[in-house]
């Protein structure tokens, strides 16, 4: 993959609805055959650059390249990139087979080539034999099978989508995936993939892109932007963490909460402020006189393969994933490895994360129900 | 409880029903009645039979029709897209200038059809003011067609426009993105999924076309009798409500057919979909 040519180049791509910027100087690549994904929350500008790709958006200023001639200005119909839809935009009028051919047409291809490839993808989908049926006769997960079905027949170089499963549901959302991934593999051909899911994000891409304000945040593998998150809003978005102020005392070790610890951080400056993300799984309860930090748990939830605790130290509501049952009430003694700390720069982030004295399940619930709107 | 709220719906719904009965029923019981009865109340064929006279009305009539209709579709559809295209604030002036002209009297605009297109009228005027020949335009069938696709052209257009808006935009961008041009987008798009606002417009002004009277009567000069003249002339005139019914009826059905094979076309569409495979 990393060999691989670069298909499209993003040169500081900038587009403003009524005087607010919606995307601010997006520098990006993708490589040919790359399973990329565009991850932020709702009006990051994740879709916008979807649609900037595909031709349906004109940026105000900056160049998009496709394998190295300019395609700005270039119309969608013209684009060998294919979009599948939010809500699969599949033509009502027209059946299953009609749908799929509707792009071989236009090519004027012969009947039977078209029988022929019509049959191929919903082999593809696992859909053989609904060729006559009617769209709205299909399920929502059938209908997403044919709009990936129309799009993949006309052999696009690049399949751009934009958060296709977001009206599914779980279970459904988490095969969809899978076979996903797997079509992407067996193709070989680029996917850039729009969601505000983290998960879905990690499990299925080979690079991840963070956005939130029109700009990129991290770009990286999504081993990297979870472990090495580069600013307070990254390490938020993705997974849980614990983010704290902290202090850069010298290569190697650093202070917060009252306590210097072991890091293996380097090249900040002497004193230096920074950010300091600890993971929720990798704080370790030890008993009171051996914890490096000690608190007091402030509520227990139990979530199937772990407890989530909320322990309070020194006001800083930690949140800790852990197997061992801890009562309310209980103090508590924490341990923290090296390997466990991550620092991070001050950014305009700095602050607004990480902290858990406002959190409830019932909280992060809600706010999931709003996104997904 | 559940008889109780059956009894309230049926006490709501009587109204309706008696007014449906009173100006819908009756009045269809009546034409028949009279268009199978002579004049002092006998049951005769003789009515019906009386009917072939008038053919070349009848088929003048429907003529019309379909020619208003096709030129209305021909200038709304265009039209409805553009303004279904535009931005809000634009869209609402422009159906409100679709509209404005319905405020008008009916008849008031068919006479100001009569000022602008008579030999020495308005547009003569004008056009022998510039130096050249008058043309003569009132009664001819031209003025008549001109007529009905005036008064009738915002039924065309309003249902069309209705079903343009909810049109989904994504539908015309996977179809760019599946490598359709505008006119392939138009086609095989925009069309086939606004064919319901088509077949209203048609119906609404079909129906009116062919069974209009005074258009045909003011810019036509009564040399291009439709049957709504003759109907009109039976009641008023001959006062044979009799024959006049007989009209009336085979009009109605004549019109019932015509629905139900543009209805059929409708269902073809989508028929024909299926059958290319």
């Amino acid at each position: 993959m990393k060999n691989n040519p670069i298909i499209i180049d993003l040169k500081n791509i900038s587009v403003s609805f009524d005087n607010q910027k919606i995307l601010n100087n997006i520098n990006l690549y993708i490589r040919d055959g790359e399973f990329i994904t565009f991850l932020g929350p709702s009006g990051c500008g994740k879709t916008t650059t979807l649609r900037i790709i595909a031709g349906f958006l004109q940026q105000d200023s900056g160049d998009v390249i496709f394998e190295g001639k300019n395609i700005n200005g270039v119309p969608a119909y013209k684009r060998q990139v294919n979009t599948i839809f939010q809500r699969y935009a599949l033509f009502p009028h027209l059946n299953v087979y009609e749908n799929i051919a509707f792009g071989l047409r236009i090519k004027k291809m012969k009947e039977q080539e078209i029988k022929d490839t019509v049959t191929e993808m919903l082999k593809l989908v696992n859909l053989s034999g609904f060729e006559r049926r009617n769209i709205n006769s299909l399920s929502g997960g059938q209908q997403q099978r044919v709009a990936i079905a129309r799009a993949l027949a006309v052999k696009p170089r690049v399949l751009l989508l934009d958060e296709p499963l977001g009206a599914l549901d779980l279970k459904l959302r988490k095969d969809m995936q899978v076979e996903l991934k797997n079509i992407q593999q067996r193709l070989g051909i680029t996917f850039i993939y729009v969601t505000h899911d983290q998960e879905e994000a990690l499990s299925m891409s080979d690079t991840v892109v963070v956005m939130d304000g029109g700009v990129i945040q991290q770009i990286g593998t999504p081993q990297d932007v979870y472990n090495e998150p580069k600013n307070a809003f990254v390490a938020d978005f993705i997974g849980e963490s614990n983010i704290l102020d902290g202090k850069m005392l010298e290569d190697f070790k650093c202070s917060f909460s009252g306590a210097q610890f072991q890091c293996l951080d380097k090249g900040f400056g002497i004193g230096e402020s920074v950010d300091v993300v600890v993971r929720p799984e990798d704080v370790d309860i030890v008993p009171v006189e051996k914890g490096i930090l000690t608190g007091e748990v402030t509520s227990v939830t139990f979530k199937g393969v772990h407890f989530e605790i909320i322990v309070d130290i020194g006001g800083f509501k930690w949140m800790i994933q852990t197997t061992d049952y801890e009562p309310v009430g209980k103090k508590i003694g924490l341990d923290i490895e090296p390997d466990a700390i991550h620092i991070m720069k001050k950014s305009k982030y700095s602050g607004l994360y990480g902290d858990y004295s406002s959190f409830s399940d019932e909280l992060e619930h809600l706010s999931d129900i709003v996104e997904e709107e | 409880m559940k008889n109780k709220s059956a009894l309230t719906q049926k006490l709501c719904a009587s109204p309706h029903i008696v007014w449906s009965a009173i100006f819908i029923v009756v009045p269809l019981i009546m034409v028949l009645y009279y268009a199978f009865t002579d004049a002092n109340g006998a049951f005769t064929f003789e009515n019906i039979l009386r009917l072939g006279d008038y053919t070349t009305t009848f088929l003048r009539s429907i003529w019309y029709g379909i020619v208003a209709t096709v030129i209305c579709l021909i200038i709304a559809y265009p039209l409805a897209y553009i303004i279904a295209q535009s931005k809000a604030r634009v869209q609402s002036t422009m159906v409100m200038l679709v509209m404005i002209p319905m405020w008008m009297n009916f008849l008031l605009r068919t006479y100001a059809w009569m000022t602008l297109l008579e030999d020495n009228g308005v547009i003569n005027g004008i056009i022998t003011k510039l130096g050249f020949d008058g043309v003569h335009m009132i009664n001819t069938s031209g003025a008549v067609i001109l007529g009905m696709v005036y008064n009738f052209l915002p039924y065309m257009i309003l249902p069309i426009y209705t079903v343009m808006t909810k049109l989904d935009r994504s539908l015309i961008e996977a179809a760019q993105d599946l490598g359709a041009n505008k006119v392939c987008v138009i086609k095989d798009v925009v069309f086939p999924s606004t064919l319901s606002g088509v077949v209203s417009g048609i119906t609404m002004v079909f129906v009116p076309s062919v069974s209009t009277f005074y258009i045909s009567q003011k810019l036509g000069g009564g040399s291009f009798a439709l049957i709504g003249d003759i109907i009109e002339m039976q009641f008023q005139v001959s006062n044979n409500f009799n024959f006049g019914a007989a009209l009336s009826l085979v009009l109605m059905v004549l019109i019932l057919i015509c629905m139900a094979v543009m209805n059929r076309f409708g269902d073809d569409e989508n028929a024909a979909g299926g059958m290319m495979i």
